[in-house]
């Protein structure tokens, strides 16, 4: 009784399998075919790569499925190469031991695919193998059979076609069904490593004694690596932990076996392959046919000298162009939405800290959040479509050599170019470029890109301080000439940047560009709606909380330590006699329809008296709100900081308005507008605004702004890393407080000394 | 001969890949190993990278990385 318990482990206990294969195999596809759309996103410790765990679905089994990034070989060079092999031999802290690795292939593909599938093999997991894109086979004219490659592996063959959600049902059978009856370990025999010669054998033999003996007992697996690899991540790490003396023994084990004739690291993809050519023989044959594919016309175009270059142009156009024309309605109706709950919130609430908390801070944080949210759909929309059609790493492919010059790969282009709109899903994207450091350089240089948050403080400037000279009888600008170069001076800047963290930040040798360029095909909506969903989710709830609590935070700074009592009566009777102003104004309507001259001037007379009423608690209210913020931890702070803001021009007004734009660079107009005693509700196009701007002295009477003011405060925006969501996304996708911090020192830094030049070469 | 010196459509076989950095392993664990046919199948725009047609997929290498592939001409 107790024996058969413990042989068939009860429904409920927790299984572990986990989803691995080279990219652009359809594994997301299948990942959320048998999780639906609940995975738990996360974080492995101390690398940048995501941690996906779903659970599946429709199983009488508790089974958790970790999706492993794609690869296309277990030989790890860095950390974030090493989670695979990690998790599929258990050593990460926190994540039990999958039980079964379940393999994906491209059915169409099998030969390249096979090479990933033979290392797994090796580290001793039940495996299943499931061979995707199985209407792909059908369509190429490739003859697979399932059943001899099976029985040829020793593992268990399901075909599916993922993106159509073809197969799913036999894959979660066999995954059950192979967790219930864990099949017999394969023979080592059946390797590929059992073909490697004999001379590393023996090497390997005496490398995993010795480890044992020095008290680091290492998996066959990854000590075959150690050998193999130059510069292998398994290596650094015990070299990390203190043992120094690998890297002799490793050396001079490599200096036996080039004596024996064993090329390093010639051998293994020789002998995998020769052992995978032998595994497919007679099992997968592809019917060699004269004839071109659509896809391969297709690609003739769109890769072609002049046609290819117009067509890429003309795509990247058109995807900016729609998400500036489908993400502008959203985002007015956000902004009208938040305007409607604030004076949802302001006919119910009393003037107060309550108040002011909820409109200024929470609803302000919140629009702030989700006015991301078209653009970050859009694109992502965009690139899943561009991706999963193919046309994506043609992209790549076609724009490699002009970004190859700074240093990146063609992969960097679509991610800074979506950064003009904004950093925020630019960043996001980067995610398409698995090589890190080009990563990482592409993501620290997008903030740089002007985004669409600048251009109203551009304006702002521009109309108040630049003269409307014009050029060439009229047709060229003065202001537009400056707003065109406010436009590309990040972008100019971002080319030495990036040469500079290249160079002295992520140095080693330049990316291999290897890619793959995958045939064209229809795009799924399945995949689309997943990627879209996915990005959206990851944004509000990783990078929106963050953000919401900076504008939180900043709000507070604003409002505290001042005492709003005579701010809050004002506002009270602001608003009574604005409401008595309304009701004048219908007598008034009805006087003139029942045409009652008397009560007409009578009414006219009493409107002028609350207009001027108005007037005069409207400038009594802006007048306090302005003490208020002189006077709030915020205004301290911008006084405090006064001495670092002169050399550019600035009073400490600026500064005030410059630390509290750092929610979003554009509330540096409303605070400015506040803090020139204008009210909050001021837009860039504002006389009102200008005129105080130009109104402003210094205590000596000099104008606080001119030309050289306003090209410094330009330039500094331009520059500066004043935006908290783009700061939060770099934290968010990175896993990591050292990039954001990195980026505010470094574009600061930028900003500051672009500022100061500016001031002086201008004044 | 080199694999970036391959003309347009033409088709050769693959005699070593130089180097054991990671560049020559990552070269290699693509199907990228002596004895293989490779066909060019097109330049980039701007001349690089290069288009391969190789163990049955498409794949493209910049021109500095296929310099490191040691290739023969076929009949």
């Amino acid at each position: 009784m107790l024996g058969k318990e413990l042989a068939s482990p009860t429904p409920a206990a927790l299984r572990t399998v986990a989803l691995i294969g080279n990219p652009n195999t359809g594994k997301s596809s299948l990942f959320n075919a048998l999780c639906g759309m609940n995975a738990r996103v996360g974080n492995y410790p101390g690398v940048t790569v995501e941690q996906k765990v779903g659970r599946l679905i429709g199983s009488k089994l508790t089974v958790d499925v970790i999706d492993l990034p794609g690869t296309y070989s277990l030989a790890a060079r860095s950390a974030d190469e090493a989670v695979a092999v990690n998790v599929l031999t258990g050593t990460f802290p926190n994540q039990s031991k999958p039980e079964l690795a379940v393999v994906i292939l491209d059915a169409a593909n099998i030969e390249r695919n096979l090479y990933l599938f033979s290392q797994i093999y090796e580290l001793g997991l039940p495996v299943l193998v499931v061979l995707n894109m199985w209407d792909r086979v059908e369509a190429e004219g490739i003859s697979v059979e399932a059943d001899l490659l099976s029985k040829r592996l020793g593992v268990p063959v399901v075909c599916t076609s993922a993106n159509k959600r073809k197969g799913i049902e036999l894959v979660r059978e066999a995954i059950e069904r192979l967790l219930l009856s864990p099949p017999e370990a394969i023979q080592p025999s059946r390797f590929a490593r059992a073909q490697f010669p004999g001379a590393f054998h023996r090497e390997v033999d005496e490398l995993e004694n010795w480890l044992t003996s020095e008290g680091k007992p290492s998996f066959r697996f990854q000590v075959d690596r150690l050998l193999i690899d130059t510069d292998g991540e398994y290596q650094r790490s015990l070299c990390q932990s203190g043992l120094h003396e690998i890297n002799d023994r490793i050396a001079a084990s490599r200096n036996r076996l080039a004596e024996a004739g064993c090329k390093v690291p010639m051998f293994e993809t020789k002998t995998r392959y020769a052992w995978i050519r032998r595994t497919i023989e007679g099992a997968v044959t592809r019917r060699e046919s004269k004839s071109v594919s659509w896809s391969d016309k297709v690609d003739k175009w769109l890769t072609h000298r002049w046609v290819g270059m117009f067509a890429f142009v003309l795509i990247m156009f058109l995807v900016f162009q729609s998400i500036t024309f489908f993400a502008a309605l959203p985002m007015q109706g956000i902004e009208a939405m938040q305007g409607w709950v604030g004076a949802q919130a302001e006919s119910l609430l009393p003037p107060g800290a309550l108040r002011s908390l909820f409109v200024d801070g929470v609803v302000a944080g919140v629009g702030g959040v989700l006015m991301f949210l078209p653009q970050i759909a859009i694109l992502f929309f965009f690139i899943a479509v561009l991706e999963d059609c193919g046309y994506m790493a043609r992209a790549a492919f076609v724009m490699d050599k002009l970004m190859s010059s700074v240093g990146l790969s063609g992969k960097s282009f679509l991610p800074l170019m979506s950064s003009f709109a904004c950093a925020v899903p630019g960043i996001m994207a980067t995610r398409t470029i698995e090589n890190r450091k080009d990563r990482m350089v592409t993501l620290l240089i997008a903030p740089l890109m002007s985004c669409s948050a600048r251009m109203p403080v551009y304006i702002l400037m521009v109309s108040a301080f630049v003269p409307a000279t014009t050029y060439a009888a009229g047709w060229v600008s003065l202001q537009g000439l400056v707003l065109l170069g406010m436009q590309s001076i990040g972008a100019i800047v971002a080319i030495p940047v990036a040469w500079i963290l290249k160079k002295f930040f992520f140095p080693g040798e330049t990316a291999t560009f290897l890619m793959e360029l995958h045939s064209y095909k229809w795009p799924s909506p399945f995949v689309i709606y997943q990627r879209v969903w996915e990005r959206v989710l990851a944004f509000v709830t990783r990078a929106g909380t963050l953000i919401f609590c900076t504008t939180v935070l900043v709000w507070a700074a604003g409002y505290f330590p001042g005492n709003h009592d005579q701010v809050d009566a004002a506002t009270s009777s602001l608003e009574k006699q604005q409401a008595e102003l309304a009701s004048l104004e219908s007598q008034k309507a009805n006087a003139a329809e029942a045409q009652e001259a008397s009560k007409l001037e009578q009414l006219d007379n009493e409107l002028e008296k609350t207009r001027q009423a108005i007037a005069e608690e409207t400038d009594r209210v802006n007048s306090l709100r302005s003490s208020l913020i002189e006077n709030s931890f915020l205004g301290l702070t911008g006084r405090f900081i006064e001495p670092v803001v002169k050399p550019l021009g600035w009073d400490w007004k600026i500064g005030v308005a410059v630390i509290a734009s750092f929610p979003a660079r554009e509330v540096i107009i409303s605070t400015l507008g506040t803090i020139y005693a204008l009210g909050s509700a001021e837009d860039h196009e504002s006389e009102g605004l200008q005129a105080q701007m130009k109104d402003a002295q210094w205590p000596d009477g000099r104008p606080v702004f001119s030309l050289a003011t306003a090209m410094s405060i330009m330039i500094f925006f331009a520059l500066c890393a004043q935006c908290s969501a783009t700061l939060m996304t770099i934290r968010r996708e990175t896993n990591s407080w050292r990039w954001p911090v990195f980026s505010f020192v470094y574009m600061t830094t930028l900003a500051y000394i672009g500022a100061w030049i500016a001031f002086n070469v201008f004044s | 001969m080199r694999l970036d010196e391959l003309g347009q459509g033409e088709t050769a076989e693959i005699t070593e890949v130089l180097g054991n950095d990671v560049l020559a392993s990552r070269l290699m664990e693509m199907g990228i190993i002596d004895g293989e046919p490779i066909t060019m199948i097109g330049k980039a725009p701007m001349g690089d990278p290069i288009e391969f047609s190789v163990q049955g997929y498409r794949i493209s290498l910049r021109k500095l990385e296929a310099a490191r592939v040691q290739i023969a001409r076929t009949r």
